[in-house]
């Protein structure tokens, strides 16, 4: 499949904003600068990466708790994100949503779910939108290998699938829900299998390749364009990090080893992307690290603009509560 | 003025706002057959894209109803109550909470007409009357039309709103015929309806409550009893000025509620006139609502459980001693 030199470049900067962008949020998280969980998804970059390179900023998207990578995938700004993560004004949601909620509407991001599949039905629908007025969108959902066992996922994959609606469903495999893993949750050997049971193409990618990933998720694209339906995407994959922030220390060795985590360490996707950049002379080592070190002032610039956004005041708790207002009860 | 069947007002209202709108579509089990009623006709004339029938998978096709709202669709679902448990996460994880949660981004034009089968020997799973429990959810507005027009005019006015709106229709009434005003409008929320003035106590009555309330009324009336029967027709917004001010003119309160009685609409009302109303009141609230139990299935029993005329009277009285 050809790509572009410039989405290659782009699929690059993406994961580095993902990386750096978390790196940081550890950071601050630790030091106590914002409330709540926060679910790292480094090491998963090269899934929400490639799959939204794949995509138009027509197309919609949603996701679930593990919330940052999916918007920065798609072009959300790294601004809005770290003030919604410190709960002020300027943040996507304007601080009521948090960590776990991140959407932003103008640029197609649906917004992600604290309850794992949940947002899977509402992508679904997104979809059933565009097959009802004949429009050419198409809708993607991210959810993982524990929201796999939802219902709610079961029951979007038939209706889609019966439909024929233009939806991607990318299950992010990253192995573990919480400290469980999906051999231990899941009768099937890959998530994927379950896809000719629904009447759908089901693919197993590499997870860590953001090319794959871009290159599954494009065939995809294309069915559901074309009217074909939906596919199931599983993007076998691994998090670094511990479920959430706060977990570490008391769960870190108890499920997966520390010999297990530095195998999938050695298959980082971006050191995989940067690799093939420079053996294929499209960039060159230097340039892929000037990428990482503008993308890292940038998230200190985040960070800043984070901080010095204002919080909301008493009189905002009410607003946003509807879109025709009524009177407090 | 022309006498509707309340589940052809349902009808009546569902054709003209797609006629009105082409982004409305209803989905829902066995819709195109419409096989409560409802739905007749609309696939002969929308045809199968604005008329979708549904799998067994309410939280699935509930979830797809927020999705499309959320990109510009304005669908209908047909459910029953009972049916919306397994859909709750969909209902409460995002129709109710994604506005807010996402700082007023989602606009979810999006309404549930969940129907309320009870009375009738359906027995627990079937017989559910389970408004208080989405009152208790902001971000759902609240619906309970009580007769023909009043289930006309709010259902065009639910499906015209931009925000999740849930219609309560009571099976009860299904058959009941009303008047419906030719080219009934849209009714605006949040305003009670006033059936019948009184001078010595209010009644506010939800749903299938109301005809038994006019019916004790009535037979009060014998017995020189003057009742003020309102509808606070919906729930959320609820219209307190009206409730606040009637009881003010008459000091006397009973609430008939067909749900269970604790934390019931009926509980909410009796509350705000406590607090707001407190130095209007010559004597207690009567609440007349559900027994606190299942509903069970032989006539027998069933009976026993909701308000009727006669519980309606005794509550009347009580506040009247």
């Amino acid at each position: 499949m050809d790509i572009s030199n410039e989405t290659l470049m782009l699929m690059l900067r993406r994961m580095w904003t993902i990386r750096h962008f978390e790196e940081k949020v550890m950071e601050v998280h630790s030091a106590g600068e914002f409330a709540g969980a926060a679910h790292p998804y480094i090491g998963e970059e090269a899934v929400a990466v490639g799959a939204c390179a794949a995509l138009k900023p027509t197309d919609y998207i949603a996701g679930n708790h593990r919330s940052h990578g999916h918007p920065l995938a798609k072009g959300g700004s790294m601004k809005g994100a770290m003030a919604e993560l410190y709960g002020r004004v300027d943040g996507y949601c304007k601080g009521k949503g948090g960590s776990m909620h991140l959407a932003d509407f103008s640029i197609g991001i649906l917004g992600e779910s604290g309850i794992v599949a949940s947002s899977v039905p509402v992508a679904t629908g997104a979809a059933l939108a565009a097959h009802l007025k004949g429009e050419d969108f198409v809708s993607l959902v991210f959810f993982g290998d524990g929201a796999s066992n939802q219902g709610a996922c079961h029951e979007s994959m038939n209706l889609a699938a019966l439909w024929k609606l233009p939806v991607i469903f990318l299950c992010e495999n990253n192995q573990f829900a919480v400290t469980t893993s999906y051999k231990d949750s899941v009768a099937v050997e890959h998530i994927s299998d379950r896809a000719p049971a629904y009447n759908m193409p089901g693919v197993l990618v590499d997870g860590q390749d953001a090319i794959a990933m871009y290159e599954a998720t494009s065939e995809a694209v294309a069915r559901a364009r074309a009217g074909e339906g939906p596919t199931l995407i599983e993007g076998l994959t691994f998090r670094y990090e511990e479920h959430s922030l706060g977990l570490g220390r008391v769960r870190r060795g108890e499920y997966r080893t520390e010999g297990e985590i530095d195998e999938w360490r050695k298959r980082d996707p971006i050191v995989i992307h940067t690799d093939r950049l420079v053996a294929q002379g499209i960039a060159t080592a230097e340039e892929c690290e000037a990428i990482s070190a503008e993308i890292k002032q940038e998230v200190e610039e985040a960070v800043e603009f984070a901080r010095n956004s204002a919080f909301p005041e008493a009189p905002d708790l009410f607003d946003d509560m509807w879109a025709d207002p009524i009177p407090a009860p | 003025m022309a006498q509707t069947v309340f589940v052809e007002a349902i009808n009546q209202a569902l054709i003209e706002e797609m006629e009105r709108d082409e982004n409305v579509f209803v989905m829902g089990e066995d819709i195109r057959r419409a096989v409560y009623g409802a739905t007749a006709e609309l696939m002969d004339r929308f045809g199968e894209k604005r008329v979708l029938d549904t799998p067994l998978s309410e939280n699935g096709f509930f979830g797809a109803a927020i999705g499309a709202s959320l990109v510009g669709m304005r669908p209908v679902v047909e459910t029953l109550t009972s049916f919306m448990w397994v859909a709750m996460d969909q209902l409460i994880s995002q129709a109710a909470k994604m506005r807010y949660m996402f700082g007023g981004q989602a606009t979810l034009p999006v309404v549930f007409r969940a129907t309320m089968f009870y009375g009738g020997g359906s027995a627990a799973h079937h017989s559910d009357r389970s408004y208080p429990m989405f009152m208790n959810m902001p971000g759902l507005k609240i619906i309970v039309p009580s007769n023909p027009a009043d289930m006309k005019g709010l259902l065009k006015q639910s499906i015209r709103d931009n925000d999740p709106c849930i219609v309560f229709e009571d099976g009860t009434l299904f058959g009941s015929r009303g008047e419906v005003p030719d080219g009934q409008e849209a009714i605006p929320f949040g305003q009670a309806r006033k059936f019948r003035e009184g001078s010595d106590v209010t009644i506010v009555a939800i749903a299938g409550g109301v005809g038994q309330s006019e019916q004790a009324a009535d037979d009060l009336s014998n017995e020189g009893i003057s009742v003020e029967v309102i509808d606070p027709r919906t729930l959320v917004p609820l219209d307190k000025q009206a409730i606040l001010d009637s009881v003010e003119k008459t000091g006397r309160l009973v609430i008939v509620d067909p749900a269970h009685k604790v934390c019931s609409a009926a509980s909410e009302i009796a509350s705000i006139v406590s607090q707001e109303g407190f130095w209007s009141l010559q004597a207690p609230i009567q609440k007349v609502a559900a027994e606190q139990v299942h509903i069970p299935f032989t006539p027998a029993l069933e009976s026993l459980v909701y308000p009727n005329p006669d519980k309606i009277k005794d509550a009347v009285r009580a506040t009247l001693e």
